[in-house]
C-alpha cells in the first residue's frame, strides 16, 4: 500500500479529534463510562474506521467485510463514535450511551446493536472469538482469504489466563489473517500495568507463542497503517502490534493518569476537555477567540 | 402395564449396555454427514468425549484447543458468529464447569449457534472421584437465558438429541455419562427437544407419578415395576429435555398422580427436580420429593456402588415414592 499522503494524515488527525470530541461529549451526558482508554484508541480507531477496514457501513453484514472484535468493551464510546462517523448509524445516538432502551449498552452487546461483530465487556475473550473468527474463515476460503479479522485488546486484559490460551491456538494454527492491536497505555483500573501485574516482556511473550510482533506509536498513523500491512505481508503467523498509547491522549488534565481509567468527566472537566480539543491543544485558533 | 416405548429387554438382568457418549460420537457423526457447517472442538479429550468419530471423518473441521476450556467456549463463539454450528466438548466438569462466564457472555449474551456436550456427568464416572464428578451443570445451565438443557437417558437418545441439536438453532447444552448404562429405549422412541415421554404406565390409573432424565431413567422403571406388585399405580416419565420443560406434560401428570418424585444424578439444589418444582409450585402444586445427591460432594468408588451410597438407588427411589403417596 503507498504510504499516507500528507493530507491523508491531516484528514485522518481531524477525524480523530471529532471523535474525541464526542467521547468526552457522550461520557459526561452519560454521567458514568470509562475516559483514558478510548481517548487513548482514537487514533487507532480512526485508522481503522477510515482508512484500513474493508467493510460497507450501509450494509453491516456484507459477508466479505473485515471483521473487527472489540475485546475490552469498556472502551466502547470509542468504537461507537467511529463507527457512527463512518456511517453505520446516527452520529445524534452517540448521545444515548448508557441510557435505558439505547442501542450503544454500557459495554457493547451485539442483541441492542446487531451490526456489532461480538458482545464483550468480561476481559480475554475478544482473542478468542477473534481465533474462532480465523478458523471459520480458513475452513471457508482457505489460507489465501482475503479477509482480515482484527482484535483490539487492553494491555491489562492480558493478565487473564484466557488471553494466552488464544494466543497459543493462533499461533500453532498459524492464523495470517488475524491481526491483534493492544492498547499498551500502561494503566489499568488499580493502577500501572507494571505494577498490578508485571507484563513486560510483553513483546517476548507473544514472540514465543510464534506471533510476528511489531511495536508502534499508537498515535502515528504512519506507523498504525504501516503496520498493519506489514501484518498483511507475514503469512506464517498471526500478527500483533502494540501500539504505545497515551491514556486519555488529546486532553491534557487527563493524559496517563489512571484514575482516568473508569470514570466521566464532570461538566467543569468536560467543558474544559471539549475547549483544548476544539483547539487541537491549542495548535488552532476557533474563529471566536 | 404399558412399555411400548421400551426396549422389550430393559427389565431384563442381560439387557444391552452402552454409554451415552457414544450415542453422542455417532450422532455428532452424523450431524457432520447431515451439514458441512457443523465443526467440533475439544480440549484434550477427544476418545474420552468420543468426538474422535467425527474428527476422523472430518480432520478439516475438527479444531483441538488444548486443555484450554475457556478458549474453548469461546472460540466456538467465533466459529459461530460466521454461521458455523459448532459442538465443543471436554468432561462437564470443566465444560461448563470451568468456562461458565465464557459460556453465558460469548455464547447465550450473544447468542451464538453452539452446542456443548459435558461428558463424565454425574458420580457414576466412579474412580476418578468427586473432583471429575459434575453434579451441578445442570443447575449452571438451566439458569441461562437462551439455554437449552438436553439430558439423555441412553445412547439412543443421546444419538437422537445430538442430531436434533445440530438442528436446533441457538445455544444447548447436552449431558453425557461415562459408564455404559442400559439400553432403555428403541430406535423407534420419539424423541424431540421440548418433549417429554411417558415410558412406563401401569394398567390402573396412576397415584404416583415418577420423573427422571439420564441414565437413572432405568432405575426408576426398576422402582415402578417393584412399586407396581405392591400395588401401586406408576407412570415414569423420561424428561430428557430439561429446559424449556414440556408443561403441558408436567400438569397432566400432577394432575393425574397427584404426587411426583423427581430422579437425577445431581445436586437436588438447583437441577431437574428443582426446575420441575419452581413450574408446578406455580402452575398445578403437587406433594414432592427429590431423589439426587443432597448438597455433597463424590468420591472414588464403582459407578453402582457410588449410587446407592449417594441415595439414588432403585431403593432410595421406591422410598420415596412410598413417602410422597403417604403425604398425598
Amino acid at each position: 500500500m503507498i504510504a499516507l499522503s500528507d493530507d491523508e494524515i491531516q484528514t485522518l488527525e481531524e477525524r480523530a479529534n471529532e471523535i474525541r470530541k464526542s467521547i468526552i461529549e457522550m461520557l459526561v451526558e452519560a454521567g458514568s463510562g470509562h475516559t483514558a482508554g478510548p481517548l487513548g484508541m482514537a487514533d487507532v480507531f480512526t485508522a481503522l474506521y477510515f482508512h484500513v477496514l474493508k467493510q460497507d457501513p450501509k450494509n453491516p453484514a456484507w459477508p466479505d467485510r473485515d471483521r473487527l472484535v472489540l475485546s475490552n468493551g469498556h472502551i466502547c464510546p470509542v468504537l461507537y463514535a467511529a463507527m457512527a462517523y463512518a456511517g453505520y448509524f446516527p452520529v445524534s445516538e452517540l448521545k444515548t450511551l448508557r441510557k435505558f432502551g439505547s442501542r450503544l449498552q454500557g459495554h457493547p452487546h451485539r442483541e441492542f446493536l446487531p451490526m456489532l461483530e461480538t458482545s464483550s465487556g468480561p476481559l480475554g475473550s475478544g482473542l478468542s472469538q477473534a481465533v474462532g473468527m480465523a478458523l471459520a474463515d480458513r475452513i471457508d476460503r482457505g489460507r489465501s482469504s482475503s479477509r482480515y479479522i482484527y482484535c483490539l485488546m487492553s494491555d491489562g486484559e492480558l493478565d487473564e489466563g484466557q488471553s494466552w490460551e488464544a494466543a497459543m491456538l493462533a499461533g500453532k494454527e498459524k492464523l495470517r489473517n488475524l491481526i491483534a492491536i493492544i492498547d499498551r497505555n500502561n494503566i489499568q483500573i488499580d493502577g500501572f500495568t507494571e505494577d498490578v501485574m508485571p507484563l513486560d516482556p510483553v513483546r517476548d511473550r507473544w514472540e514465543s507463542w510464534n506471533w510476528h510482533v511489531q511495536e508502534i506509536s499508537g498515535h502515528n498513523f504512519r506507523e498504525i497503517v504501516g503496520a498493519i500491512d506489514e501484518a498483511k505481508g507475514t503469512f506464517e503467523k498471526p500478527s500483533v502490534i502494540i501500539a504505545h498509547t497515551i491514556p486519555g491522549k488529546g486532553v491534557k488534565e487527563f493524559e496517563r493518569d489512571f484514575h482516568w481509567h473508569g470514570k466521566p468527566p464532570n461538566k467543569e472537566q468536560a467543558k474544559m476537555a471539549l475547549a483544548e480539543l476544539r483547539t487541537l491543544g491549542g495548535k488552532i485558533r476557533s474563529e471566536h477567540q | 402395564m404399558s412399555t411400548s416405548k421400551l426396549n422389550p429387554k430393559v427389565f431384563d438382568k442381560d439387557v444391552e449396555q452402552k454409554a451415552i457418549r457414544k450415542g453422542f460420537g455417532e450422532g455428532f457423526l452424523e450431524a457432520g454427514k447431515e451439514n458441512k457447517n457443523v465443526v467440533g472442538l475439544c480440549a484434550d479429550l477427544t476418545e474420552s468425549t468420543q468426538m474422535i468419530l467425527f474428527k476422523q471423518a472430518f480432520p478439516e473441521r475438527f479444531i483441538e484447543v488444548g486443555v484450554a476450556e475457556q478458549n474453548l467456549a469461546s472460540v466456538a463463539s467465533g466459529m459461530a458468529a460466521t454461521g458455523k454450528i459448532p459442538f465443543i466438548s471436554s468432561y462437564a466438569m470443566f465444560s461448563p464447569g470451568r468456562n461458565w462466564e465464557q459460556i453465558r457472555t460469548t455464547i447465550c449474551y450473544n447468542n451464538t449457534n453452539v452446542k456443548i456436550a459435558g461428558s463424565h456427568a454425574g458420580v457414576s464416572v466412579g474412580p476418578d472421584g468427586g473432583t471429575h464428578q459434575a453434579l451441578e451443570d445442570l443447575a449452571l445451565m438451566r439458569v441461562l437465558p437462551r439455554m437449552t438443557v438436553i439430558s439423555p437417558c441412553d445412547a439412543i437418545e443421546a444419538k437422537k438429541a445430538t442430531m436434533a441439536a445440530a438442528r436446533h438453532q441457538g445455544p444447548t447444552y447436552i449431558r453425557l455419562a461415562r459408564e455404559k448404562t442400559p439400553i432403555i429405549t428403541t430406535n423407534e422412541t420419539p424423541f424431540e427437544i421440548g418433549k417429554a415421554e411417558i415410558l412406563y404406565e401401569s394398567d390402573n390409573k396412576a397415584n404416583v407419578g415418577i420423573i427422571a432424565t439420564g441414565s437413572l431413567v432405568h432405575n426408576a422403571l426398576l422402582a415402578a415395576k417393584q412399586l407396581e406388585a405392591d400395588g401401586f399405580a406408576i407412570k415414569v416419565l423420561n424428561l430428557s429435555t430439561i429446559k424449556p420443560l414440556d408443561q403441558e406434560m408436567l400438569i397432566s401428570l400432577a394432575r393425574e398422580t397427584g404426587a411426583i418424585v423427581t430422579v437425577e444424578e445431581h445436586q437436588i439444589a438447583g437441577g431437574m427436580g428443582s426446575a420441575v418444582s419452581e413450574f408446578l409450585a406455580a402452575a398445578y402444586p403437587v406433594q414432592m420429593a427429590f431423589v439426587g445427591v443432597n448438597d455433597r460432594f463424590g468420591q472414588s468408588g464403582r459407578p453402582e456402588e457410588l449410587i446407592e451410597y449417594y441415595g439414588m438407588g432403585v431403593d432410595s427411589i421406591v422410598e420415596a415414592v412410598r413417602k410422597v403417596r403417604a403425604r398425598k
